[in-house]
């Protein structure tokens, strides 16, 4: 493993799969920065394996209509709306 | 109404005509902004949602109107949670009304310095990592984060679902309690309630009764508290043992990885959440050429402050191919490892205890340049969230003018073990 575990064009790729553009200045910081912290993060690897039980359980309602938000309350907050659909940008 | 500390995001009205007959009839309460509130804006802290409006109210929020409490306004926080100062709000940082060139703690620190100056009774915040119980301990306050599960978190804008309850600040344990009591209970809504606080009293336990009760003092949590920090601990626990409790030491070993574990599953989790914020639904109004990826991608480098930014990269890269099995599954290894090193130790005492927080609440401006010492600073708090149990942070004096708090943490569901011993060691 390289002393640093991360680059910028880590930086970019991770910022690619997670849709945020970064600045130049933001790339640089946060390659730094993740360098840290992942170095930080390393220390998981001293965790041994641990069997465990969730205590989880099915929690069930009836599949029943309830009254929910009105489509005016639905859009209210949306930048932009065309004939009661939200508006987003073109797929291609 | 002035705000001098920039306590709140969004001030309102106290309505004097308010006529709540309800256990917190006549009293004031101030709401974290991440804690929806129907027609009034709901902000995360952040610009994102600077303009948001929600058309319904959380469920807590229905419980404390319907109790009778007032609300006074939506409260400064950490963007969408993210820190422990409240210094990554996009509207500015918020004082400390201790001392007022320090910061308040956070997330939830615009809730806990609008009780601390007595802008409000009472106030909830929301604690994922410890943004309540911080917060609580920096401004002199009480906060309590109850078990996982016992208050909906229906109406909550999401950070880390797993690991986030609502709780209350008040300034002192039995009115904590009282709100605890009144938001605590199953909800249709959320199916990871619990019916453990329906037909709750947990006001009731805050009776300073505390002879015979074993207190376990986690000293992994000592070892990196500051000095003047622990001597303040030390002289609560002397209180403590002066009232009958029977003080221990206790070592878990699991603890050194816990915040490795929290920042790993709290951002992994973070980075899920807050992929909805595309800016279709709600958001910023960005003029982006090009298609659906640009145009998402734009509008989140606008609405998002770095420490978002930070977190969601992280969490990205964490669940990412290749390296999900190194973070992502070792940290949910030692998440389960946690847990069980907190069951065991109930097996020998009542409640475990530990400074708040490690160190007295920095300057402003102090900590923002290095989100690693921001981490660790949370190495007392975040345990528990791992461990889905209940604690609260109770003030145990000062260092030199400084808030110090006593953490006491709790089995699963025995919020009153907590509030009990709460009660013993507030002066």
């Amino acid at each position: 493993m390289s002393d640093s575990p991360v680059d910028p064009d880590d930086v970019r790729h991770v910022a690619g799969l997670a849709r945020v553009d970064l600045a130049d200045d933001e790339v640089d910081e946060f390659t730094e920065q993740f360098a840290d912290i992942l170095e930080y993060f390393e220390a998981l690897d001293e965790v041994p394996e641990v069997d465990s039980e969730p205590e989880l359980v099915n929690v069930m309602r009836s599949d029943a209509v309830h009254e929910g938000l009105t489509q005016e309350e639905a859009l209210q907050n949306a930048p932009e709306t065309e004939d009661g659909f939200f508006k987003g940008p073109s797929v291609s | 109404m002035s705000d001098p500390h920039n306590a709140f995001i969004t001030e309102l009205e106290a309505d004097d005509d308010a006529t709540g007959d309800g256990p917190l009839a006549g009293k004031t309460i101030a709401i974290k902004d991440n804690i929806s509130t129907k027609d009034v804006r709901t902000t995360c802290g952040s610009s994102m949602l600077a303009d948001y409006v929600p058309p319904y109210n959380a469920t807590v929020v229905d419980r404390v109107f319907e109790a009778g409490a007032q609300l006074v306004g939506k409260t400064n926080m950490d963007e969408f949670g993210m820190g422990g100062t409240t210094e990554t709000s996009a509207f500015g940082a918020t004082e400390n009304p201790v001392e007022t060139d320090h910061a308040p703690g956070g997330s939830s620190g615009g809730s806990a310095a609008a009780v601390a100056a007595g802008e409000a009774d009472l106030a909830l915040g929301t604690d994922t990592g410890g943004s309540v119980r911080n917060p609580a301990a920096f401004c002199g306050v009480v906060g309590l984060k109850p078990t996982y599960g016992l208050v909906s978190r229906y109406g909550i804008v999401a950070y880390a679902n797993s690991l986030e309850q609502v709780g209350p600040l008040a300034p002192t344990v039995e009115e904590a309690a009282l709100l605890l009591d009144v938001i605590a209970g199953s909800d249709p809504h959320d199916a990871t309630t619990n019916d453990g606080g329906d037909d709750s009293n947990y006001a009731e336990a805050a009776d300073g009764d505390v002879e015979g009760v074993t207190i376990g003092v986690i000293t992994d949590l000592i070892e990196g508290a500051n000095d003047e920090v622990v001597a303040a601990f030390e002289d609560s626990l002397d209180e403590l043992r002066a009232q009958g409790a029977e003080i221990t030491d206790v070592s878990l070993d699991s603890l050194e990885h816990a915040v490795q574990a929290y920042y790993v599953i709290a951002m992994s989790e973070a980075s899920s959440n807050l992929a909805r914020f595309d800016g279709v639904r709600y958001g910023p109004d960005v003029d982006a050429e090009g298609n659906w990826n640009d145009e998402f991608a734009a509008v989140r480098e606008e609405g998002f402050g770095p420490e978002v930014k930070r977190r969601i990269l992280l969490g990205t890269y964490a669940l990412s191919a290749g390296y999900h099995d190194k973070y992502y599954k070792k940290a949910q290894d030692a998440r389960a490892w946690v847990k069980q090193d907190f069951d065991e130790a109930f097996e020998s005492v009542d409640v475990l205890a530990s400074p708040t927080m490690p160190v007295t609440p920095p300057a402003l401006g102090e900590s923002l340049d290095d989100p690693l010492q921001l981490y660790l600073m949370d190495a007392n708090t975040v345990p528990v969230n791992l461990a889905n149990l209940p604690a609260i942070s109770v003030p145990a004096g000062e260092v030199d003018g400084l808030p110090v708090g006593l953490q006491l943490i709790g089995p699963k569901f025995d919020e009153k073990a907590i509030i009990r011993a709460a009660s013993a060691a507030e002066q």
